[in-house]
């Protein structure tokens, strides 16, 4: 199946910039997959994903979108999207169902009424489908938003990008001034609408758990791709595993592991052995001198992310 | 087609429920125009109206309505600045419809907040003792659309080179003060030395306020002398002006928000 999005050698450099804030990024997104682009900040995320929204010209490179490329054909892309913002973009003047009307008309799906009630009937039983999924009531979406919390803001633009049932949603940061329990939701019904099937989420996040989840993650610094892959190939990209092993008679284990053609390091706590998770196993069963400790060390992406960040630019 | 049509109808109508919604706005609507009319209009018929022969009365009044459509649509476009510090506008900007459609969206919604306004004023003209017959009204209607379609394709214009509302607020005392002056809403100006008369020449007011006294004066015995310009004469300029402040404006401001 072709890739629902294709990055080739993105470059973006704003102007006055003396630096690229993003430089010379690919990557592919497979269709319903789950995507994550994670960075610190000002590593070119939201520079990235305003690209790919069509929201920004590139500087140079290819960005094609559901089969369009995002420069030549802008409103074919933008009707294949949904997008929550960084910072909630709704109308605080306007009742929780306005801004979801001004949404679904905008987008072509439904004529302009003036009153909820003139709305189709179709519009009206999605509206309350997707709050109720959210955990909207009916009395919530008539309210202003201005009375809203941040949690309700973002459950509303959840209900919102969703209405014209985007091929692609995208999320920028979406979690950002969130307590955890409405993020947590917020990962609840993501959840719900991907298992729905049709829609491929592409989150950027500098949050690390957020990403773990995702098929793909890419993480960007300095504008630049520093590592991609599944959680796995990038903790196996990144940090090595080891096992640190002691002994009564440690130059026994070290002659013997020497025998075994292992390397290995030395130091007042025992050795440390750079081994593969799955090969632990045999390491130890190849071993006759009696072991006094065992450890294991598998890293936490965490760890694998925050050995990336320090590298310089 | 249609599509373009409900999106620019629906975006008009988020102007029109912001400004029914804020009280405070709404009561500057009505207050302001007793005051200019009223006040101004009054002591300035009392001081030199009796003595020009013309009412002076009826010249604030028109040029008052005319000021305040043109005006208050064009500065209605800034709020488009408003949108994208609040973030707001990134929602209008990724939705599949034409960047046209955006502006004149706004231009629509902005233009029936001023209309919204004109009344206020002829109610309050009426109440002041201007008396304005119904061919009067029929004919100002139109007129007053016109007017408000220019002042906001003016305001768009304005809009293509401001970035922030900081700088809005900064630079539209400075374009609208002057052409309150320059385009004769409280004083004829059809006697000016030749500098300020160029200046007026070159101030967009200056045609939105002699098309709605065109409409206004029609017929009447002081016609010559409170209006400038024949209503045909005027309403062509502001065609073609409003088309290319129009292409101007929405073409920078695109480019302002794209390539950064």
């Amino acid at each position: 199946m072709p890739p629902i999005i294709q990055v080739e050698q993105l470059v973006k450099r704003y102007r006055k910039a003396e630096q690229n804030a993003v430089d010379g990024v690919s990557f592919t997104v497979a269709p319903d997959s789950f995507f994550a682009l994670l960075g610190p900040n000002g590593a070119g995320k939201t520079t990235a994903i305003s690209i790919l929204t069509t929201t920004l010209t590139p500087t140079s490179g290819l960005v094609v979108v559901a089969g369009h490329d995002v420069v030549q054909d802008p409103d074919a892309v933008r009707r294949q999207l949904g997008i929550i913002f960084q910072k909630p973009s709704l109308d605080l003047n306007l009742s929780a169902e306005e801004n979801v009307r001004l949404h679904a008309v905008l987008y072509g799906l439904y004529p302009w009424r003036p009153f909820y009630r003139l709305m189709p009937a179709a519009y009206r039983k999605q509206v309350d489908e997707l709050a109720a999924v959210v955990g909207l009531t009916s009395a919530e979406m008539g309210q202003a938003v201005r009375t809203f919390s941040g949690g309700m803001k973002r459950k509303l633009e959840i209900v919102r990008s969703l209405i014209h049932r985007p091929r692609v949603l995208f999320l920028d940061e979406p979690t950002t001034g969130l307590d955890p329990a409405s993020r947590r939701g917020l990962w609840e019904y993501l959840g719900q609408v991907r298992a729905q099937g049709g829609t491929t989420v592409f989150l950027t996040t500098h949050y690390l758990e957020e990403a773990e989840d995702a098929d793909q993650i890419c993480i960007l610094n300095h504008g630049r791709v520093v590592s991609m892959g599944t959680a796995e190939t990038i903790k196996g990209d990144l940090v090595q595993n080891w096992v640190r092993l002691d002994a009564a008679d440690r130059d026994a284990l070290a002659a013997e592991l020497t025998a075994l053609g292992r390397a290995y390091e030395r130091d007042g706590e025992g050795l440390t052995v750079p081994v593969e998770a799955a090969d632990v196993h045999a390491l130890l069963r190849g071993i006759d001198t009696p072991l006094t400790r065992v450890t294991t060390h598998t890293p936490t992406l965490e760890e694998a992310y925050l050995e990336i960040l320090e590298r310089p630019a | 087609m249609m599509h373009q049509l409900n999106a620019g109808m629906t975006l008009a109508y988020r102007d029109v429920l912001k400004l029914l919604r804020d009280r405070g706005r709404l009561v500057a609507t009505f207050v302001f125009p007793f005051i200019f009319i009223g006040i101004l209009g009054g002591s300035l018929q009392s001081s030199y109206g009796q003595t020009g022969g013309m009412n002076l009365f009826d010249f604030v009044f028109t040029g008052i309505l005319g000021q305040t459509l043109f005006q208050s649509a064009a500065i209605g476009i800034i709020s488009l600045i408003e949108d994208r510090e609040n973030d707001f506008s990134q929602e209008v900007f990724i939705a599949p419809i034409s960047r046209y459609t955006i502006i004149m969206g706004k231009i629509a919604g902005e233009g029936l907040v001023a209309l919204v306004q004109a009344v206020g004023i002829l109610v309050f003209a009426r109440i002041l003792g201007v008396s304005i017959s119904l061919p009067q009204l029929m004919r100002s209607v139109p007129a007053m659309v016109a007017v408000c379609l220019f002042g906001g394709a003016f305001g768009v214009l304005v809009l293509g080179s401001i970035r922030t509302q900081r700088a809005a607020n900064m630079v539209f005392p400075f374009i609208m003060l002057p052409q309150f002056f320059l385009s004769g809403v409280f004083l004829p100006v059809d006697k000016q030395k030749p500098f300020l008369s160029a200046l007026s020449q070159l101030s967009p007011m200056r045609y939105a306020v002699d098309l709605i006294r065109g409409t206004f004066y029609m017929g009447r015995a002081d016609e010559a002398e409170a209006v400038l310009k024949s209503v045909p004469f005027n309403l062509g300029l502001m065609t073609v002006l409003f088309v290319v402040f129009l292409v101007i404006g929405t073409t920078r401001f695109v480019k302002q928000e794209t390539e950064r």
